[in-house]
């Protein structure tokens, strides 16, 4: 029963196999992702309460913390790819890890891009050298890093073996750098503003900042799906399978 | 034929490394030559005002250090790599890990103890007291292998890339960051009359980390990069 389990687990590692699933799994993640976003921002911008501190610029919030948290998660989903990917050699594991980058950038570059736009109303500045900020923004340098080292090498096999490694020693470092960061800004305390929300934060607020969370989720997946079937087309153009696909296709 | 042990191949490793940087002193000396100038900077940039530069004395020449230590990662495996060197020493029978890092230890030696020594005469420029350069030396001796470790990574992952330089800074300086923080802070805590035990304790601990954990994959960096 286990060694059919393995069976299973391993049949999805081929990308041939790999391939017709995301196929298939891309329109049901892509459809919750519409309907999710749809829902969590009609309760966020609609049906939450306005906040008695910020009134209604809070509510980038349902954007904001969202993306922040995936971009986190995906960098630990990418790091945790690249591991398995670099020691038991699985091609999918790493091609998978290549296709969570570009994600896990943006979504890096909107929780910094929409943080600084509600900084600018809430502590009158667009950018503080925050514990967090900072952080994020070295989260967002660890992925182009990662995305450049890629680029830069021509041998795709090599490429995605190079990165791989860099996602393994970046991730080791994100709770170091994270560390040091917080240290650096509390020695240095300079703004009297708490970037905090009110830690009460109303039910509502909650559950639409957990449905966006989940919507954001479900784009990834769906994204990340997408990029890798492309990245499959790409590496494996030299095999039978992906030749018919493009002869049958044409 | 015996094959020779894992000291004598790591005494060999070494001693060639520093024999080869001393033929081309000027590569090594470049580096240092970088350091003193990118600091000389600071002040043309900043202006002179001497209570300004002490304040961002320590960060300054951290930060030039960072940058320096970057440059000279160029060296570590280009040379070898161009003639073929690298690749038998892939082929040697002893750990490539341990091996590695005698190479890193040597390039320290070259580039990264010259940025030792110099600080003190970059920390009169800025305006430092005795006890800040003190203070700031230990950091140095603690961070610039550190730097040399977690460089020799990058470094191992871009050998023979073009554009090289640029990109291995790209990987290497997000990873930095925390010796940065912790070198120019144990500076500035001790001028603020705070202790320093525990940034240099964490200096210590990054140090121990790193010479643990890096060259194992500064080797699989290279396997990555020649195989």
């Amino acid at each position: 029963m286990a060694l059919q389990n393995s069976i299973i687990w391993l049949y999805f590692s081929s990308p041939k196999n790999f391939y017709p699933l995301a196929g298939k799994l891309i329109p049901i993640f892509a459809l919750l992702a519409v309907v999710l976003t749809a829902i969590g921002l009609y309760l966020g911008f609609f049906v939450a309460p306005s906040d008695y501190q910020q009134g209604d610029s809070y509510r980038i919030i349902f954007i904001h913390v969202p993306a922040a948290w995936m971009s986190m998660f995906i960098y630990i989903v990418m790091a945790m790819y690249a591991f398995v990917g670099l020691v038991w050699n699985i091609k999918m594991s790493e091609m998978m890890a290549s296709a969570l980058a570009p994600t896990g950038a943006m979504f890096a570059f909107i929780a910094l891009w929409t943080g600084a736009l509600w900084g600018k109303p809430t502590w009158g500045a667009y950018w503080v050298w925050d514990a967090r900020l900072t952080s994020e923004l070295i989260l967002l340098f660890l992925y182009i890093g990662f995305m450049s080292l890629e680029s830069a090498i021509d041998d795709p096999r090599r490429a995605s073996r190079a990165s791989a490694l860099i996602a393994v020693v970046g991730v080791v470092n994100v709770p170091i750098i994270y560390f040091s960061v917080k240290w650096w800004n509390t020695l240095h305390q300079g703004a009297s503003v708490s970037p905090t929300m009110a830690p009460k934060m109303a039910a509502t607020m909650v559950q639409s900042m957990m449905i966006m969370v989940f919507a954001f989720w479900m784009y990834a997946i769906a994204v990340v799906l997408m990029r890798a079937r492309n990245i499959i087309l790409e590496r494996e153009k030299q095999t039978t399978w992906v030749q018919e696909l493009v002869a049958n296709k044409k | 034929m015996t094959e020779p042990s894992l000291i004598t191949a790591c005494r060999s490793m070494l001693g060639r490394d520093l024999v080869l940087a001393m033929r081309r002193r000027a590569d090594v000396l470049t580096t240092l030559i970088f350091f003193l100038i990118v600091v000389s900077l600071f002040p043309l940039g900043v202006g002179p005002e001497i209570d300004t530069l002490r304040e961002i004395a320590p960060g300054v020449i951290w930060v030039a250090a960072l940058l320096a230590s970057m440059l000279s990662l160029g060296r570590l495996f280009s040379d070898d790599y161009q003639d073929g060197t690298l690749e038998q020493i892939l082929l040697l029978p002893h750990p490539l890990a341990i091996i590695v890092l005698n190479k890193v230890v040597a390039h320290w030696l070259v580039s990264g103890l010259p940025l030792v020594i110099f600080s003190p005469l970059l920390g009169m420029q800025l305006g430092l007291n005795a006890e800040s350069i003190g203070i700031l030396m230990v950091t140095l001796v603690l961070g610039t292998p550190v730097l040399s470790l977690i460089g020799s990574v990058g470094a191992a992952l871009t050998v023979g890339l073009r554009g090289g330089g640029v990109l291995v800074s790209l990987l290497v300086l997000p990873l930095y960051i925390p010796v940065l923080i912790f070198g120019a802070g144990a500076v500035e805590s001790a001028a603020a009359g705070l202790g320093i035990e525990a940034h240099l304790s964490l200096l210590g601990a990054f140090l121990a980390m790193a010479l643990v954990l890096t060259p194992w994959a500064t080797a699989a960096a290279l396997r990555i990069s020649l195989d």
